[in-house]
């Protein structure tokens, strides 16, 4: 191959001014260039007489008188496309600087925006804040302006700040997580609270985290895998927010490959949400079912039932191991002490039809509030979990201390009940639940008669194990479900109720 | 939607908060980087998040840095200071925010004083300060005529400026030249020395810069000297050595070729090679340039001026226009020449923190390792201090690459929020003024702004995002 002449070929020649760089950082720049297939000749140079001279040799003459304070920059190439190329080349290399940190101490990153700055690997980044309510939002914002979806597990953020993040978060192709809905699993990372389950073929949207972590535990028991749960926050589906991340999540997941259905968690919905939901989920090729609770369609369980027929699969028996044999206790009362709040919901609903009113600190109807008086009489459900009593302290699936003393003061105050409880396994949740809360049951069922119940949410894979965990409570006297809507229809027999 | 590739692979997370979730990602293999958070400790959260939430406020940011990294600056002439900043009259201008004479510092009086005696307005110093006292010369900040000045920063209608353009956003800003180290003005000092060299300064100097500058047939490209200062170990606010001989180069062949008498073109050139910071008044205006290009955007929260009397540290921001948020001037930390001790010292002074706020000077120490023991601090300091910088600013100026980091861009353009969030100021390099008028330079060292500045622009800025919702 003979080399070409230096008549031949389409040129390029411009000078810029205000850039700098120096000689050796140029020369690299000419030569990685000068490598491209199909360029002839390169020189990006200061225009000094020097480089100017060498320019006019190599065939390059500028049509206006350079300066040395000018970059010269000229390209020979065999055709206009390779010639464009090279030069937008040039202009890629002079922008691109090395980030050698070597030398320096590396400064710790103070803020998510600074954080995802140093952030290596070949994974999508994705921010996690769980920094104090009042100052979520300043962190969340620094993801979405980086391009990057972000899991606020902070509770606590005004609902203005949530919609505003959320519109902001919509505008860039984003998602926000959260916030107070601390659960997702993204391609198998589990963030927040999220349980070890199987990868597979089903998507879950979830404004509800422990509600997350029941379909997806139950799926993982009928071996069904899940591609990714995408927690959209506990208000995702109220009026005020109006599905913002939901409607992204599900557009999201019709679009992966990985995902062939959807399942759509949530507490009971704004209506007009709910149908905003159900319009955008009919439009997706990705067949969605919704798991999304009311009075009419009050049971996680069923659901996930429901979407393994679609999915041409048996329902499997749902594990579960058999409490003491206990006479059923006619006028006695459901005391459910719960740490999620969708699974204390769905205990509500099942309930509200056979009971009649269940009051809550979260309750179905404003007119059944317990207020401040946790320990009332008659038929109550507590969710531990909820904004007002996590104040200051950490969620009740981190700290038991708040239910634990409330075991104890049903097991004192006499009134005949049946113990409803959820222990919810999994990353982030505490290592070995049953350690604290199996003494304490035990201790309560020696003072009073008390039948006791748990939906145990969780997988064999989990690091506190199902199986692990369920012995040791049912040793303490407790019936133990991993279906949560099974564990209150068992508590409801024990009540001698009818349903 | 494809949420910006969330879905396609595990991903690498950053967490800023709780510990357990971090430690629980590391246990299942997952990239995890830990965010060093801590409470905002300055300025109000409600406010904070009220910016951090702002629509307008990521894309006004990027208008106004970009408007900052594009600028450019070019010398075009040297004019009196009477005919370019328009000071008709018994006015002077001076550093920093605005300033009674009742609330001057040492130095910043005896610049004053000086300035008097230079124009001829009084004859002895008691009549300078009486004249001064009385209200019969009307101060006004350099930055309200698009100026700047090191140190005292004062400029008095027959000094001569430095005439600077911004090619790219169609700017200009002016700087008086400097007189060099020691007992100078700008220092506080107005003895016979300092008045001698301002005369032959105003009458051989500046005659025979601005005929050179007049005549060159290129003008000289000073952003493209400060570009390459920082590859040869300047700063560009306390060392400036590099680029005073740059300087010298470019603009010896024209001054040579005016056939003036020899004997004055000998003392000019002599007189320039002698003077260290003689870019600094060069330095200063294309900093100027490029943080006006940034003024009235809406919704920014860009530090746009950082600029300090003696007495006050003043900032203003792209979002607020010339409003001025200020605080007490901090005392330098340092090194002191001679006998000279922190007790001589003045607070902080001078304009020349533009430096900063244009992302050199101490927000590139790690550019300059000679100088950083003269400011009382160790490279890896200078390099920390670089590195912490990155993360009060919006953009890294490709323009001013800093060798040692990898010719990483410069930090620039100062994020109110950021400074608010992360909990460090921002790292200024200066001179050190004695507090006694008449002293001159006592040493040199590292300061900061108060935080005062910082949380008055907040609630500002905050206050006019909420007025825009």
């Amino acid at each position: 191959m003979s080399a070409p002449g230096p008549g031949e070929g389409v040129r390029h020649v411009s000078l810029r001014s205000g850039v700098y760089a120096d000689s050796v950082r140029l020369m690299q720049v000419s030569r990685d260039v000068g490598a491209r297939e199909g360029v002839i000749a390169v020189l990006v140079a200061m225009a000094t007489p020097l480089n100017v001279d060498l320019a006019a040799g190599m065939g390059f003459t500028p049509d206006r008188t350079p300066s040395p304070d000018q970059l010269l920059i000229a390209v020979r190439a065999v055709d206009d496309d390779v010639l464009a190329a090279a030069v937008a080349a040039v202009d890629a290399a002079l922008a691109e600087r090395e980030r050698s940190r070597a030398s320096a101490d590396a400064q710790p990153a103070r803020t998510i925006a600074a954080g995802l700055d140093d952030l290596e690997g070949d994974g999508p980044a994705l921010a996690i804040v769980s920094v104090p309510g009042q100052y979520a939002a300043l962190e969340a914002a620094d993801a979405i302006a980086a391009g990057r979806s972000v899991l606020v597990f902070s509770d606590g953020v005004p609902v203005e700040q949530e919609v505003a993040l959320k519109r902001a978060a919509h505008e860039a192709g984003v998602l926000v997580m959260g916030p107070d809905c601390g659960t997702a699993i993204v391609s198998g990372v589990a963030l927040g609270f999220a349980n070890v389950v199987r990868p597979g073929p089903v998507g879950v949207v979830a404004a509800s985290g422990t509600g997350a972590q029941q379909v997806s535990c139950l799926l993982d028991a009928a071996g069904v895998g899940v591609s990714h749960v995408l927690g959209v926050g506990g208000r995702d589906l109220s009026e005020a927010v109006g599905g913002l991340a939901t409607l992204d999540a599900l557009s999201a997941l019709d679009a992966d490959p990985a995902t062939e259905r959807v399942l759509v968690v949530s507490k009971p919905p704004a209506p007009s949400v709910a149908e905003a939901v159900a319009r955008a989920a009919a439009g997706l090729s990705t067949p969605v079912r919704s798991a999304a609770l009311s009075p009419e369609t009050p049971d996680l369980t069923a659901a996930v039932e429901a979407l393994l027929g679609d999915l041409g699969l048996d329902v499997p028996i749902w594990p579960s191991r058999p409490g003491p044999a206990e006479a059923a206790l006619p006028g006695a009362v459901l005391k459910g002490l719960y740490s999620g709040g969708t699974l204390a919901d769905e205990a509500m609903l099942i309930a509200a039809p056979v009971l009649g009113d269940v009051r809550s600190n979260t309750p179905l109807r404003p007119e059944l509030d317990l207020g401040t008086d946790l320990s009332a009489a008659g038929h109550v459900v507590v969710d531990f979990g909820d904004d007002a009593l996590t104040v200051g302290r950490a969620h009740p699936m981190i700290d038991p201390t708040l239910r634990l003393e409330a075991i104890a003061r049903l097991a004192a105050s006499g009134e005949p009940a049946v113990l409803l409880l959820d222990v919810v396994l999994g990353h982030g949740a505490d290592a070995d639940p049953a350690a604290a809360l199996a003494p304490a049951l035990t201790a309560a069922r020696a003072q009073a008669h008390l039948p006791v119940v748990v939906a145990l949410v969780g997988t064999e894979a989990d690091p506190q194990g199902w199986s692990r965990q369920a012995d040791a409570l049912a040793a303490a006297g407790a019936a133990v479900f991993a279906s949560n809507a099974a564990a209150t229809r068992y508590a409801l027999d024990l009540l001698g109720a009818s349903r | 939607m494809s949420l910006g590739g969330l879905l396609d692979g595990p991903p690498a997370v950053v967490a800023a908060g709780v510990e357990v979730f971090s430690g629980a990602l590391r246990a299942q293999g997952a990239s995890v980087a830990d965010v060093d958070w801590r409470p905002p400790t300055i300025g109000d959260p409600a406010d904070l998040t009220a910016l951090a939430l702002d629509p307008r406020r990521a894309a006004a940011n990027r208008t106004a840095v970009e408007r900052v990294l594009a600028a450019g600056s070019v010398l075009t002439d040297v004019r009196p200071a009477r005919e370019t900043l328009g000071l008709e009259g018994r006015v002077l201008l001076h550093s920093g925010p605005p300033l009674t004479w009742e609330a001057a510092s040492g130095p910043m009086r005896g610049a004053l004083i000086g300035a008097c005696l230079f124009e001829g307005w009084a004859s002895t110093v008691e009549e300078a300060e009486a004249l001064l006292a009385s209200g019969g010369v009307t101060l006004d900040p350099c930055h309200h005529h698009s100026a700047v000045g090191p140190m005292a920063g004062v400029t008095s209608p027959s000094m001569w400026t430095w005439c600077l353009e911004d090619p790219v956003n169609g700017g200009t800003a002016y700087c008086n030249l400097n007189e060099g180290l020691g007992k100078v003005l700008r220092m506080g000092a107005f003895n016979e020395e300092v008045l001698t060299r301002l005369a032959w300064m105003r009458d051989v100097l500046g005659p025979l810069l601005s005929r050179a500058v007049r005549s060159m047939a290129e003008p000289l490209d000073v952003k493209s000297v400060l570009a390459q200062m920082l590859q040869m170990g300047d700063e560009g606010h306390n060392r400036n050595r590099a680029g005073s001989l740059m300087t010298l180069r470019e603009l010896s062949p024209a001054i040579v070729a005016l056939d003036a008498p020899s004997a004055e073109t000998a003392a000019a050139l002599a007189f320039i090679g002698g003077n260290e910071h003689f870019f600094l008044n060069l330095g200063m205006p294309t900093a100027k340039l490029a943080m006006d290009a940034a003024r009235d955007v809406p919704g920014s929260t860009m530090v746009t001026v950082m600029a300090r009397n003696g007495t006050e540290f003043g900032v203003q921001t792209a979002g607020t226009g010339d409003r001025w948020f200020t605080g007490p001037a901090q005392t330098p930390v340092g090194l002191f020449l001679g006998d000279y001790g922190p007790e001589d010292a003045n607070p902080d002074i001078g304009d020349s923190a533009i430096m900063e706020t244009y992302g050199v000077g101490g927000f590139s120490m790690a550019a300059a390792p000679a100088i950083v023991r003269f400011v009382g601090g160790s490279v890896p300091d200078a390099l920390a201090t670089t590195e912490r910088m990155y993360q009060l600013t919006l953009a890294e100026n490709p323009a001013m690459a800093i060798p040692i980091l990898g010719f990483r861009g410069a930090p620039t353009g100062i994020d109110v929020l950021s400074v608010a969030r992360t909990g460090w100021l921002p790292q200024i390099n200066t001179g050190m003024a004695g507090r006694v008028a008449g002293t001159g330079q006592v040493g040199a060292g590292l300061v900061q702004p108060p935080r005062e500045c910082f949380e008055q622009a907040l609630a500002a800025l905050a206050q006019e995002a909420r007025a825009a919702a």
